[in-house]
């Protein structure tokens, strides 16, 4: 930047910043912040996505009406499936960031390891299992979530045949009793779990949530929430399983 | 008791480097892991040949210069100490030791066991220090500080800057070196004043080296001074207040 010269001169020498949003992103701690909330964002949204399932278990009528009622909140005073589809678009724009910040760390960490690696096989004494397989936990979610809105939100014939529109229960039902899907969903959920065992924990270091007094309860609060959103949705793929939802 | 010793041998900063194989006979449990070194150097300079070049400097734990990836783990496997610190007692005899440099791209090994550290010198340049008035020296103890904070402080200021939290990390991120140096000095009410701006001025030094945190601890365990990773949280914290706090107002409670 010079500091003498026209208003002109310096207007063509210096290129403004980016307003701070841009900025902030572009640091890779602004970057980590993002993921910090747009993963609470989902864990938001996947909570309140596992309490609605648990209405597969009142059976046919109640979780039809649930799904229809999604696209009804908000009426009168909005449009129907208005909010429905402004949530859809937080969610998605969200996504979107998380998964662009994921990548974009990823590539930068690995750079920052340089060329050359350690011989010697890691000895870690903190980094787990999770924290270390975010990335493709990550993956295996991101893919579930393209099976899963294939499979019961859109309804595409090559993945989910007997789909019908509005019958929540039965399309339910027709996917899960197959192994194959039986098995994704399973399996999606374990990497859902690991994914927020770590993730949960991790946010409230990347967003600066820290007294020594509370931390303990971080990683508690981490293992207890995994915990129950993975049984809370793994009753519905073994309750197909076993037969109590028919 | 004998270990047999496979040490990263390279010649310099440019060339290519290479595992070599030593077997150090006859050492001491009680001597220390630079000192094993040590002999093993005499009998190869005694052999004509070239010695294993590593960093050391107190030998006492306090100045951060030596530092050697010791079977996987940085410092070795005693926690809470820098490689001088180890003794070959915590080896068995006839064990493989591997001996490796800190890996990472902004350390670049400038010969065998050596590696440039002068990253952090960037980092703490534009952000390690506090605005002194000049003058007479004022009393001492003139401006109360909780002992808690004091004591905070304290232990973020135990850093002795030796690279092992860069060492230790998967993503070799330099959060926890760059997060004891702010937080020593912005625990501090000396250290306020440039708080927001340190917060901002290291991280982005930070970021041109190193890579980014994504909390495995990993650098908590392999501190030789035990550092925590609350003070990355705190570092963290500061840099978002920088990109956002009304900074005329700075200084304000």
């Amino acid at each position: 930047m010079t500091a003498t010269g026209s208003k002109t001169d310096s207007a063509t020498t210096t290129r403004r910043p980016p307003p701070w949003p841009i900025r902030f992103y572009q640091s890779d701690v602004g970057k980590k912040y993002v993921m910090a909330i747009t993963g609470i964002v989902g864990i938001g949204f996947i909570i309140f996505h596992m309490l609605g399932n648990l209405h597969t278990f009142e059976g046919t009528h109640q979780i039809n009406e649930y799904a229809e009622g999604l696209r009804d909140i908000g009426e009168p005073i909005a449009p129907r499936t208005f909010l429905v589809w402004i949530g859809r678009i937080g969610l998605l724009a969200s996504l979107v960031l998380h998964v662009h910040a994921a990548f974009s760390l990823t590539i930068a960490n690995q750079k920052a390891r340089g060329t050359v690696g350690y011989d010697e096989k890691r000895n870690y004494l903190a980094a787990n299992y999770a924290s270390r397989t975010m990335i493709w936990s990550g993956v295996i979610v991101l893919l579930f979530l393209a099976f899963h809105l294939a499979d019961l939100t859109i309804g595409v014939k090559a993945v989910n045949p007997d789909f019908t529109r509005g019958e929540v229960y039965d399309n339910l039902i027709a996917s899960l009793e197959r192994w194959p899907v039986f098995l994704i969903y399973v399996i999606a959920q374990g990497a859902l779990a690991l994914h927020i065992w770590h993730g949960a924990w991790s946010l409230f270091q990347s967003v600066g949530i820290n007294n020594p007094r509370f931390n303990h309860w971080r990683r508690n609060f981490a293992t207890g929430l995994a915990s129950i959103l993975a049984i809370g949705y793994l009753t519905v793929p073994f309750g197909i399983m076993f037969g109590i939802i028919h | 008791m004998d270990v047999k010793l496979r040490v990263w041998r390279q010649g310099g900063a440019f060339g290519a480097g290479s595992f070599k194989e030593y077997s150090a006979a006859g050492i001491s449990p009680e001597a220390s892991f630079l000192e094993m070194l040590d002999i093993v150097n005499e009998e190869l300079t005694a052999a004509g040949e070239e010695p294993i070049v590593f960093d050391h400097d107190c030998r006492e734990g306090i100045c951060g210069t030596c530092g050697l990836m010791i079977n996987g783990q940085p410092h070795g496997p005693q926690q809470g100490t820098a490689t001088c610190q180890l003794h070959m007692r915590k080896f068995s005899d006839g064990e493989t030791i591997v001996i490796e440099p800190w890996r990472a791209a902004a350390f670049p090994v400038i010969k065998d066991l050596v590696v440039d550290r002068s990253a952090f010198d960037r980092i703490v340049e534009v952000g390690g220090f506090i605005s002194v008035a000049t003058g007479a020296a004022p009393d001492a103890n003139l401006i109360p500080v909780p002992r808690d904070a004091a004591e905070a402080s304290m232990d973020a200021a135990a850093c002795i800057g030796c690279g092992a939290c860069v060492a230790a990390c998967p993503n070799s991120a330099g959060q926890l070196f760059t997060a004891a140096k702010h937080g020593h000095l912005s625990l501090l009410p000396q250290g306020q004043p440039e708080r927001l701006q340190r917060a901002q001025a290291m991280v982005d030094v930070m970021e041109k080296f190193f890579g980014s945190c994504t909390n495995h601890a990993e650098c908590e365990t392999a501190c030789p001074k035990g550092i925590s990773i609350d003070y990355i949280a705190q570092l963290n914290k500061d840099y978002v207040k920088s990109q956002v706090a009304n900074r005329n107002l700075a200084g304000q409670k």
